[in-house]
C-alpha cells in the first residue's frame, strides 16, 4: 500500500464572476485547485455553470492582505461620529433630480 | 408521425447511446470524487451528456417512427438494442480511468459534433451546435487533467499509463465507419467517423506527450457495441438506471 500524502489539501483560490459586459467582478466564493489553470477550471464549475457569469477571475487567497476583525474599531468606527466626512450638507440644485 | 427512417434512427441511437451510457457511467462519481470541485465538475458533465442524449433520442424517436419517445429509448431497450461503442460502458475504475477515458471520448466526440453540426438534417445541425460547446469545455477539462495526472507524481503516473492502455483497444471502434450509414453519409446527414481519426489522434498525441504518457503501439481494437454486441457491463449499467422507469411505468413527477 503507497502511503497516502499528508498533504490533503490544495491551495485556496478566490474566484470573481462578472455578470454582464461593464458591471465588476464581483467575489464569488474560493475554490481548491493545483495551478491556475485548475483554480479557472473549477470556479466555471462551481460558480458559473449556470450560466451566471460572463467572466472569471481567479486569485491565489495567499495574494490577498485583508483587514482582521480587530481592525473594525480603529479602521471603520472613527468615520461614524464625523458627519462632515459625508457630503450631506451640500445643498442640491433644484432640479435635480437623479441621484 | 413522418416517414419511418430506419438507417437514421439507428445512426441517432449511435451517437445518443454514446453519451446516455458514458453519462450515466459519470454519474456514479456523483458524492465520490476526490475533491468537492470536482465532484461537481463530474456530476455537471454527466448532465450535459445525459442531456445531449436526451435529444439525440428524442429525435431518433421522431425519425423512427414507431411511437417510442426518448424515455421508452432510454429505459425500455434491453442491452442488445443499445448501439453505444464498448469504450463508454467500459467500469468508471480510478480516477485516471475516468478522466482519460472522458479525454479519449471527449476528443473524438468534439469532432464527431463538428462535423454533424455541417448535417442536412437541420434538428441533427442544431443539436450537434448547441452540444458542440459543451463537448469543448468536457474535453478541456479531461484534457488539463491527463496532463496533471500523466506529468503528476509516480502514481500518478503509473495509473494514468494503466488507463491509457487499458483503454486504447477500445478507442478504434469510434472511427470504424457503420456500413448501414453509407446513405445517410451520402447525402450529408451523418458524418463519417473514419474521416475523424488523424485528426484525433493528432490531438490525443499532442496531450499524451504534454502528459509524459504513450499511446500503446498497433493494440487490436475491439469491437461490437455499434451493432448491439456488449460486454458485460452494460447489463449491469442498465439494470441500475432503468429499473426505478421500470418499476413504475409511465411515473410522472
Amino acid at each position: 500500500m503507497p502511503t497516502p500524502s499528508t498533504e490533503s489539501s490544495w491551495p485556496l483560490w478566490e474566484v470573481f464572476t462578472q455578470e454582464k459586459d461593464g458591471a465588476p467582478h464581483e467575489h464569488a466564493g474560493s475554490v481548491h485547485a493545483t495551478d491556475a489553470e485548475h483554480a479557472l477550471q473549477n470556479a466555471r464549475d462551481v460558480y458559473a455553470r449556470r450560466g451566471e457569469a460572463i467572466s472569471l477571475w481567479v486569485v491565489p487567497s495567499a495574494a490577498i492582505t485583508a483587514s482582521t476583525p480587530e481592525d473594525m474599531g480603529p479602521f471603520f468606527d472613527p468615520a461614524n461620529d464625523k458627519p462632515y466626512r459625508h457630503p450631506q450638507f451640500y445643498k442640491v440644485p433644484k432640479g435635480v433630480k437623479v441621484f | 408521425m413522418g416517414t419511418p427512417n430506419p438507417a437514421l434512427a439507428t445512426a441517432l441511437l449511435r451517437i445518443g447511446d454514446d453519451r446516455l451510457v458514458l453519462g450515466h457511467r459519470t454519474s456514479e462519481w456523483c458524492g465520490h470524487a476526490p475533491i468537492l470541485e470536482e465532484d461537481i465538475a463530474l456530476a455537471n458533465v454527466a448532465l450535459d451528456l445525459i442531456g445531449q442524449a436526451n435529444m439525440v433520442l428524442q429525435h431518433a424517436g421522431t425519425v423512427e417512427a414507431a411511437g417510442r419517445d426518448q424515455d421508452a429509448l432510454a429505459f425500455f431497450r434491453d442491452a442488445f438494442a443499445f448501439r453505444n461503442a464498448l469504450l463508454c460502458e467500459l467500469p468508471k475504475g480510478d480516477f485516471a480511468v475516468t478522466i482519460v477515458r472522458h479525454f479519449l471520448h471527449g476528443a473524438y466526440s468534439v469532432l464527431q459534433w463538428e462535423a454533424l453540426s455541417r448535417s442536412t438534417d437541420p434538428t441533427l445541425a442544431g443539436i450537434a451546435a448547441k452540444a458542440l460547446k459543451e463537448s469543448r469545455y468536457h474535453v478541456r477539462h479531461a484534457g488539463e487533467w491527463v496532463i496533471r495526472l500523466g506529468d503528476g507524481t509516480d502514481e500518478s503516473h503509473r495509473r494514468a499509463q494503466d488507463a491509457v492502455d487499458a483503454l486504447w483497444p477500445y478507442t478504434g471502434e469510434l472511427f470504424m465507419q457503420p456500413a448501414d450509414e453509407a446513405t445517410l453519409v451520402a447525402d450529408g446527414v451523418t458524418a463519417d467517423v473514419s474521416h475523424l481519426e488523424p485528426e484525433w489522434r493528432r490531438q490525443v498525441d499532442g496531450v499524451l506527450q504534454r502528459a509524459t504518457l504513450n499511446a500503446p503501439v498497433a493494440a487490436w481494437m475491439q469491437r461490437g457495441g455499434r451493432d448491439g454486441k456488449h460486454t458485460e457491463h452494460l447489463g449491469r449499467l442498465l439494470a441500475e438506471m432503468q429499473v426505478v422507469a421500470r418499476a413504475h411505468p409511465g411515473a410522472a413527477w
